[in-house]
């Protein structure tokens, strides 16, 4: 488990990354360098320019599947690559906000923009409870013990069909908002589009705040970081319930969009695809997260017409990848730019 | 960092730029385009595997002889891995990017629901080929389905207990989907046939041992025959069991266990259970005037001249039906036109498939009546036919 793990805190490189800072400061070409507010205005510009090369609906509906994966990345991508604790039952989170939505606005006629909150109210509260003590675990154990949770919440959504519509899956009605049904690929994309930038601002935020410093010194070395006065668990338990409560926002879109939703969604499979967007995007990078999500949702659509060799070659390209860019793909690239930077 | 975010614009264009095909114009000439998505991989490949088989042994052959209406049919397919999201993606893919004229296939319920309300909006036919009575039930216009339901399952065990004199039913069921779906319609369809559940026990899929359940079912007072709905393993214990307690009753299983491996695990317990199967199962013994005959056996020995003898599954029987429909469908209505298609699919009657024979009409998309079934009972270790 240890060697997944981004290199974690030392005085050293943090005040490297400080200089750097410093440095930004000094010229506005090179704040719009920076990862806040460069990243943030490229992401804008790629969100604004994008409905001009989508062509159909189902070329919307992979962006939208980006950006719901995304969101849930992002959260994962603070508890994995900043604090340094592995989740493999997010997904379980992920269902739970999407059956949320479902239930509620189908069983008990709520509205859609209500449901959502009162499901990430929920997995919130869920993900409190359950924080204290699974968080008191490392390593395997935490993994055993967040896989046994999102488990659990699959056979529990697969067998209470009587509320869930068991393994068939049950409909979400259409959301309406002022007497307007939103359906189809641009407004579900404009909508995805706005929390994904809400997700991407919360985690930039979150990473440059006092909190963030408090999750990369508990990451790097939790006793030391107690030493100094961190309070780990604290910290542990309040990014663990931020992450579990962006997935249940992405399962309640998901959910509301494509109007339908199966105990698939809370699957261990699931739950894995979402650590592997991490890793595979680079751990410990918000961006990384997002290419994580974009890339490995678009590759299968890509090599979906290889039929039989799809994944042979999904394999070899994630293979291919986690050898030559062991630390993922943005952290990597981004040190290679940097480096050829220094170097002219 | 600039160039990190370049270097990301640029992979999100090319990435865009090579997802998007280019729309052909729609002429005579082109061919039908049939799209399916079917779970070829994955837990459910047991289905889509030979479902997309059949598919494609059969448009070749279709094509081989000059097309449908003078126009040749190409398949567009997609793997769900009995994935519900990826259905659903896939679906919307097929009918947005590759503008196909029908959808067969939806290898699961799961995945068959994910997608209907695309093919409504859509307003394309579409035949499943999956077990859920709720895909035509209520009915919705433009969803057809070809495989009988567990209701019918249901309805033909009840029938053959009628003619028996039987009325005081023990249940035993699997916790699976399968088991679930069918013990609940069984339990709903029961009082028609005037059959009373005096019991009323389940397994879980992965127990190895179901004396306990049986040992109640078995004191239950007035008790005259006991059916088991369920899929897999489970069905075989439950007949080892069954033989072991020496019951005095006879034992019904499902349509689920219907293949030469149930045998096989059960044994020599198998002997004397009973069960309704589609009539592939049996093709070689159905009488020679049975208008079915012909048809289960032209599939089968197309099917096992292409994969082997022993290959064919009533599960590649479905996809055969739901494409011989389809061509009957565009026959009828001179065109592949959807709309066109949809009416003609709609008035398919006297169909013969390997599902039985098939009269739809607006009220009843699956067409079929419980004379799709046939009541098999398992002797000297094969199938036959209970007249």
């Amino acid at each position: 488990m240890a060697d997944i793990r981004p290199s974690g805190y030392s005085k050293h490189r943090k005040k490297q990354t400080y200089t750097r800072r410093l440095g930004t400061r000094a010229s506005p070409l090179q704040m719009l360098m920076s990862e806040r507010v460069g990243g943030m205005l490229a992401l804008l510009l790629v969100i604004a320019v994008l409905p001009l090369v989508l062509a159909n609906n189902y070329q919307y509906d992979v962006a939208i599947t980006i950006g719901i994966n995304a969101i849930v990345v992002i959260g994962l991508n603070l508890l994995i690559g900043y604090a340094g604790q592995i989740s493999l039952g997010h997904a379980g989170f992920f269902a739970l906000g999407a059956y949320a939505s479902a239930i509620l606005t189908s069983r008990y006629g709520l509205h859609g923009a209500l449901a959502m909150p009162l499901g990430a109210l929920g997995v919130g509260l869920l993900a409190y409870i359950m924080a204290r003590p699974i968080l008191r675990l490392s390593g395997h154990y935490l993994a055993m013990a967040t896989l046994g949770v999102g488990v659990i919440i699959n056979i529990v959504i697969s067998r209470e069909a009587w509320l869930t519509g068991g393994p068939d899956g049950m409909y979400v009605p259409a959301m309406e908002v002022w007497g307007v049904e939103l359906y189809g690929g641009q407004i579900w994309y404009w909508i995805v589009a706005a929390f994904l930038v809400l997700a991407i601002w919360i985690s930039l935020n979150v990473i440059d705040s006092p909190v963030g410093r408090a999750l990369r010194g508990l990451h790097g070395a939790e006793v030391a970081a107690e030493v100094a006065g961190v309070d780990t668990t604290r910290y542990k338990v309040m990014v663990f319930v931020l992450s579990a409560v962006m997935a249940s926002v992405a399962g309640s879109l998901a959910a509301h969009f494509s109007e339908f939703v199966t105990p698939e969604k809370a699957s261990f499979f699931h739950s894995i695809l979402f650590v592997t967007m991490v890793v595979f995007g680079g751990m410990a990078s918000t961006f990384g997260a997002l290419v994580g999500a974009a890339v490995l949702t678009v590759l299968p659509q890509l090599l979906a017409d290889f039929a039989s060799y799809e994944h042979m070659i999904l394999g070899l390209i994630m293979m291919t990848v986690m050898i030559f860019m062991p630390r993922g793909l943005v952290p990597t690239l981004s040190g290679l730019a940097r480096r050829r930077g220094a170097r002219r | 960092m600039f160039k990190r975010m370049t270097k990301g614009l640029l992979a999100a264009t090319v990435a865009v730029f090579a997802l998007g095909g280019t729309a052909p114009a729609v002429a005579q000439d082109d061919p039908i385009r049939i799209g399916s998505f079917l779970a070829v991989t994955g837990p459910a490949s047991f289905l889509g595997d030979p479902e997309l088989k059949t598919l494609e042994m059969y448009i070749a052959r279709i094509n081989g002889a000059g097309g449908l209406v003078g126009r040749q049919l190409e398949l567009i397919h997609y793997d769900t891995g009995g994935d519900a999201n990826k259905a659903r993606t896939f679906a919307k893919r097929l009918l947005e990017e590759d503008e196909v004229d029908v959808i067969l296939g939806g290898s699961t319920t799961g995945t068959t629901m994910a997608v209907i309300p695309l093919v409504e909006r859509a307003e394309i036919p579409f035949i499943s080929f999956a077990g859920g009575v709720v895909i035509i039930d209520p009915v919705k216009p433009w969803v057809f389905k070809t495989p009988h339901t567990d209701r019918m399952a249901c309805g033909k065990i009840f029938e053959d207990m009628q003619a028996r004199g039987i009325s005081n039913v023990g249940l035993i069921s699997g916790t699976g989907g399968f088991g679930k779906s069918m013990r609940a319609q069984c339990l709903e369809v029961a009082p028609e046939y005037d059959i009373e559940i005096v019991a009323d026990e389940t397994y879980a899929p992965s127990d190895t041992d179901m004396v306990a359940q049986l040992t109640k079912i078995k004191n239950t007072e007035g008790l005259e025959a006991v059916v088991n709905p369920g899929f897999g393993q489970g069905p075989a214990i439950v007949t080892k069991n069954f033989a072991q307690l020496g019951f005095e009753v006879p034992l019904y299983q499902s349509h689920g266990v219907a293949s030469k491996k149930f045998i096989e695990l059960a044994g020599e317990a198998a002997e004397g259970v009973r069960l309704p199967a589609a009539a592939l199962l049996v093709a070689e013994k159905l009488p020679m005037d049975d208008l079915q005959r012909p048809i289960v056996m032209g599939y089968m020995t197309t099917y096992e001249a292409e994969y082997g003898a022993g290959s064919v599954s009533t599960f590649g029987g479905h996809a055969y039906d739901g494409l011989m429909m389809y061509k009957a469908a565009v026959e009828a209505a001179g065109s592949a036109d959807p709309a066109a298609v949809r009416e003609a699919l709609e008035g398919i009657s006297g169909f013969i498939g390997t599902a039985g024979e098939v009269n739809m009409s607006a009220d009843d998309h699956l067409g079929l009546d419980l004379s799709a079934f046939r009541m098999l009972e398992i002797q000297g270790g094969d199938w036959t036919l209970v007249e």
